[in-house]
Order: C-alpha cells, then sequence, then structure tokens
C-alpha cells in the first residue's frame, strides 16, 4: 500500500519531466550522473551509464515486446466507486484526474498480438494511474485476459507494476485476488504457460496474487517487489531494513523469482521461454 | 448499493470495529473447542516450520469428521506474543494448504475460523515468501475438491484473510468486519493520521452487512444480543446451527457443481460500466 507516497512523488517530479521534455540530459537516480536523454530513450528508458532502469508506462512496455500490428482488447470498463468513497479528496475526482493523465480507464491495458512468433495475450498494469492499485476494473480486465488467452488457446503474460489492493474500493477490491488467482488456476489447468514480469514496484495484494504465480516469475532489475511495504515492515520491527532488501536480486537470491532480466533482454527471454513452453510448429 | 449516508449503519463501523477487537469476544480456538470433538492437532509445514499462530487439525462435527484450521490469537499478553496475535507466517499458510490437500486426498470438508489483522509483517516473512504463499492459498482453494466453509469470526484483515477465505460458503459474524486494509493503515494513509481511524472505517465500509451488501459473503452469521461476548458459549451455539446447515447444502452438490459454483461466484464478484 505504498502507492499514494509515490504518486505523491510522481506529482512532486513533475517538474523534472518537464526539464527533461524540454532539456537534453537527465540526472540518473542510479548513478547520481547526468546523462543523456536521447541515449535513455533509444535504450528502452535504461540508463546507458549504470543500467538503472526508469519506469515506463503500460503502452511503452507493450510497444517493446510485442510485433507492430497487435490489437488492444477489454478497454472500455470503468469504475463504478462502488462505496462512493472520499478520504480528502473524492474516488471520482482521483478516477477523473488519472483518467485525463493517462488516456486510460483504468490502470491496465490489455492487448493481443505476436511475440515473436507466438501469439500471446498481453495484459499490463499502468503504474501511472492512481499507483497501479487494483479495483474491480482492474481485476476484471485481468481476468478477461486470462479467459481470452484460454479461448484462442494462446499463451498469458501479465507485467505488475502495482502498490497492490485499491483501498478506495474496499473489500471489493481484496476480492480480486481471489477472482484472478481463480481463474489462473483454470488456465493452469489448460497446460498453456503464463508468464509473470513483476516490475517496480509490485507490491501487496498484486504480489500476493497473480505476480506470484507464474509458470516463470520474472523480475526487472532493481524492481521493489514485496507483500507488505517497507515502511510498514520498518515500523513493526522497529529497525532499518538491509540494503536491497524486496529488491528483485533479493527475490531471485531467496527464490522467490525464476530470473532478474534486463529490459533490453526481456523480449527475447520471453520468447525463449515461450519456445520451451508451447509445441514446435511444424 | 446502500447509500454511506442513507445506511443504517452510519456512523456505527468503528463501534463495530471495536467490537470485532473486544478482549472477551470468543476467538476461534474457544468456538473450536466448543464446537467440535475428537481434536486432532497436526503440525508443519513439511518446509521450514511450524507457525504457531494458525491451528490446523481434525475434528468431528456432529458426527461427521472434517479439517479445522483456525487462528490461535492468545489470551494473555504472553500468549498474544508467543502467537503473533494470530498474524501468520508464509509457514501458517503453507501448513493451512497442507492440511487442506490433507482433507482433500481422504475427502473431507474444511473449515476455516478466521480473526486476524492481516498476515505478518516483518524481515523473515518477506525473505521465505509471504506474497506467494498467500497466493498460492488462493490459487489452489479455488480449486480445492472438497466443501469449504471460511468464517471471519473478529477481523478479517486484507489478504492475509482471504488466504483462508476462498471458499464455497464465506460467512461472517455480526459484529464482525473483513477489509482491505486496517482502519487505522487505511486512515494514515489516505487521511496521513491514524487517529482518522473512524472516517476510514466509515469509508471503507467494513461491517457484516457493508460486506453482505456488495456481493463478497454469503451470509451472516447471528449473534447474542450485546455481541458474542456477553454470551460466548450462545454465539458458538449460533455459529454451530449455521454450520450444519451451510455444510448440508453443500454436501448434496456433486463436485463438479460445487467447484463451478465456488468458481463463478468469485468471478462475477464485480462492479464496473462497460463502453
Ligand atoms: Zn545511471
Amino acid at each position: 500500500m505504498t502507492w499514494f507516497k509515490r504518486q505523491q512523488s510522481g506529482i512532486a517530479t513533475d517538474g523534472e519531466k518537464t526539464v527533461r521534455t524540454e532539456g537534453l540530459w537527465i540526472k540518473c537516480p542510479g548513478c547520481e550522473q547526468t546523462v543523456w536523454k536521447a541515449d535513455v530513450e533509444a535504450n528502452l528508458q535504461v540508463c546507458t551509464r549504470c543500467g538503472y532502469h526508469f519506469r515506463i508506462s503500460a503502452r511503452e512496455r507493450i510497444d517493446s515486446l510485442l510485433e507492430p500490428g497487435y490489437a488492444c482488447v477489454d478497454g472500455d470498463l470503468r469504475s463504478t466507486d462502488p462505496l462512493d468513497f472520499a478520504d480528502l479528496k473524492t474516488y471520482r475526482a482521483r478516477l477523473a484526474t488519472a483518467q485525463v493523465s493517462t488516456g486510460l480507464n483504468d490502470a491496465i491495458v490489455n492487448v493481443h498480438g505476436h511475440l515473436g512468433p507466438h501469439p500471446v495475450v498481453l495484459s499490463v498494469m499502468e503504474y501511472a494511474f492512481i499507483g497501479g492499485s487494483m479495483g474491480a476494473v482492474v481485476g476484471e480486465t485481468i481476468a478477461r485476459a486470462i479467459d481470452r488467452a484460454l479461448a484462442q488457446r494462446c499463451a498469458l503474460i501479465i507485467v505488475s507494476a502495482s502498490g497492490g489492493a485499491r483501498m478506495m474500493e474496499g473489500i471489493v477490491s481484496l476480492m480480486q485476488l481471489a477472482k484472478i488467482s481463480a481463474a489462473l488456476a483454470r488456465f493452469d489447468e489448460t497446460g498453456l504457460p503464463y508468464l509473470s514480469v513483476l516490475t517496480d514496484p509490485t507490491t501487496g495484494g498484486v504480489t500476493a496474487s497473480f505476480a506470484m504465480l507464474g509458470d516463470l516469475n520474472i523480475g526487472e532489475p532493481g524492481a521493489l517487489i514485496g507483500f507488505a511495504g517497507p515502511r510498514v515492515i520498518e515500523q513493526t520491527i522497529r529497525q532499518k531494513l538491509p540494503e536491497g532488501f524486496q529488491r528483485s536480486e533479493f527475490l531471485l537470491s531467496h527464490g522467490m523469482l525464476d530470473a532478474v532480466v534486463p529490459r533490453r533482454e526481456l523480449k527475447p527471454f520471453l520468447e525463449r521461454s515461450l519456445d520451451f513452453m508451447l509445441p514446435t510448429a511444424g | 448499493m446502500p447509500d454511506a449516508q442513507t445506511s443504517p449503519l452510519a456512523g456505527d463501523r468503528w463501534a463495530k470495529t471495536e467490537l470485532a477487537r473486544h478482549p472477551q469476544r470468543p476467538d476461534p480456538i474457544f468456538l473450536l473447542e466448543q464446537l467440535f470433538t475428537d481434536y486432532v492437532e497436526i503440525h508443519g509445514d513439511r518446509a521450514f516450520s511450524d507457525d504457531p499462530a494458525l491451528r490446523c487439525g481434525f475434528a468431528r462435527f456432529r458426527g461427521e469428521e472434517l479439517m479445522v484450521i483456525a487462528n490461535v490469537k492468545g489470551r494473555t499478553t504472553k500468549e498474544k506474543v508467543a502467537h503473533r496475535f494470530g498474524m501468520p507466517e508464509p509457514e501458517g499458510y503453507r501448513k493451512a494448504l497442507r492440511a487442506m490437500k490433507l482433507a482433500e486426498k481422504f475427502r473431507r470438508p474444511v473449515l476455516t475460523l478466521i480473526d486476524l489483522m492481516g498476515a505478518n509483517p516483518g524481515l523473515g516473512a518477506e525473505e521465505r515468501g509471504q506474497a506467494e504463499a498467500i497466493a498460492r492459498n488462493l490459487r489452489e482453494m479455488s480449486r480445492l475438491r472438497v466443501p469449504t466453509i471460511a468464517v471471519i469470526t473478529g477481523e478479517g484483515g486484507s489478504g492475509g484473510a482471504l488466504a483462508l477465505a476462498v471458499a464455497d460458503r464465506v460467512l461472517m459474524l455480526e459484529n464482525a468486519v473483513y477489509s482491505v486494509i486496517s482502519p487505522e493503515g487505511c486512515a494514515s494513509i489516505m487521511w496521513r493520521d491514524a487517529a482518522k481511524r473512524a472516517q476510514a472505517a466509515e469509508a471503507m465500509r467494513t461491517t457484516a452487512a457493508d460486506v453482505q451488501a456488495l456481493g463478497c459473503i454469503d451470509g451472516i452469521v447471528p449473534e447474542p444480543p450485546g455481541g458474542a461476548h456477553t454470551a460466548p458459549e450462545q454465539a458458538a451455539q449460533l455459529l454451530g446451527k449455521e454450520l450444519a446447515h451451510h455444510f448440508a447444502a453443500l454436501g448434496k452438490l456433486p463436485l463438479e457443481r460445487l467447484l463451478a459454483q465456488r468458481y463463478e461466484k468469485f468471478r462475477n464478484i464485480a462492479q464496473f460500466y462497460a463502453g
């Protein structure tokens, strides 16, 4: 449940984003060096000096993985605001703001296309939409991606980037964990591949459901991945967390991920995995 | 959908949270002791340890064999600390799943009695895959080939509770609460002030009546007037009556139908506008 803080810092760096758009140089949080912006963009938003992975949008992610000509599907669902929720702001207002800034109805994009030679259904979370949090629309859209892959007998890939369940949808958001996990149980029984890609950050109920249930769980370098947020753990145990705690490499060494794959190598890695998992053509 | 302002519960939700956490409230272990006979506890996840926050074992309920999985909250301060207030480690969820698979193998129904603030947050829990343990339980419970009932008896805290509650019947005691995050947690994130917990409880609609109105549980178990803590034995009997009713109904369903109904129930928990 760390998305709110992250979203705040996202807002705070709006000025920096403007600088990025207008200027030719950006400062990398990984090596703290000033790097040539065009180089980073040409490198899938990865620092050319230190390999720091900047966050990328769902659309950039899709373009980095699929062949041209893919189709966006299931994008028409919108939240009903089931609790009529308001804190300091109304949930409706937060939704409207996020819809304008991302051009999406919610924090998820489903596409159907090809990854190399393999037909795939790809579902990608959009962190810029209320911290990628999962309410009924995200849950239903992912469940539809699973149904779609099942109906078309093709591979399923989900790319996670989320602070977890969307608390403005209360218990309804929690139930999405059960819904998607149940759909994945069915998908599992078909013998079709499900590849889970965990990107920065993947925490809370998203990690504790579909993100950890891949036939392969694949992390991006340096991504924060965990169940409880680091702040919650620090407050509970009253001590500083060790360096690298809950990062991809930490999960890899603790046996929770199959691989940590740099962004530039992700597409060939996924394609190679699908080669292994799917019947050889011809 | 009930409106937050006009609902008869408006303004009452924090009081319900306090009732759900009442120190004299009958806990899952009390209910287990009251309702079942011939209980035999089983231990361990066969991988790392035996989590004291969850107790698993087989027992008889009105002559029928079943597997019971119950939180151990502890009653004294010392017990509470020893049992981590009922908050499981990954090993707890893995032990619970092992117990469920054992019940499946021998075709016995499963009951979970849930009262926990959440899965334990900690260094070890993260190192040993708290998220993976919960995720696996969600997936495996959804396809467990025996009848299952989950009861939120006090607090149903987030994914830590759901990992024991993907069941054919999910019931809540009348004064129990079930939510995606604690009111304190929600308040400190959304209001930046944990003291706004009453507002958070209101906004999240955490009571049994709310959760039922939102279509996320199958029934509410009545409590004695004044709450379960005023008459714990009577509260256990009221739960026993509901359990007998639901186990009888589930026992009549052919297995494939049972599994299809469970799947459809969770698949259809969804509210959205299309187009
Ligand atoms: Zn760098």
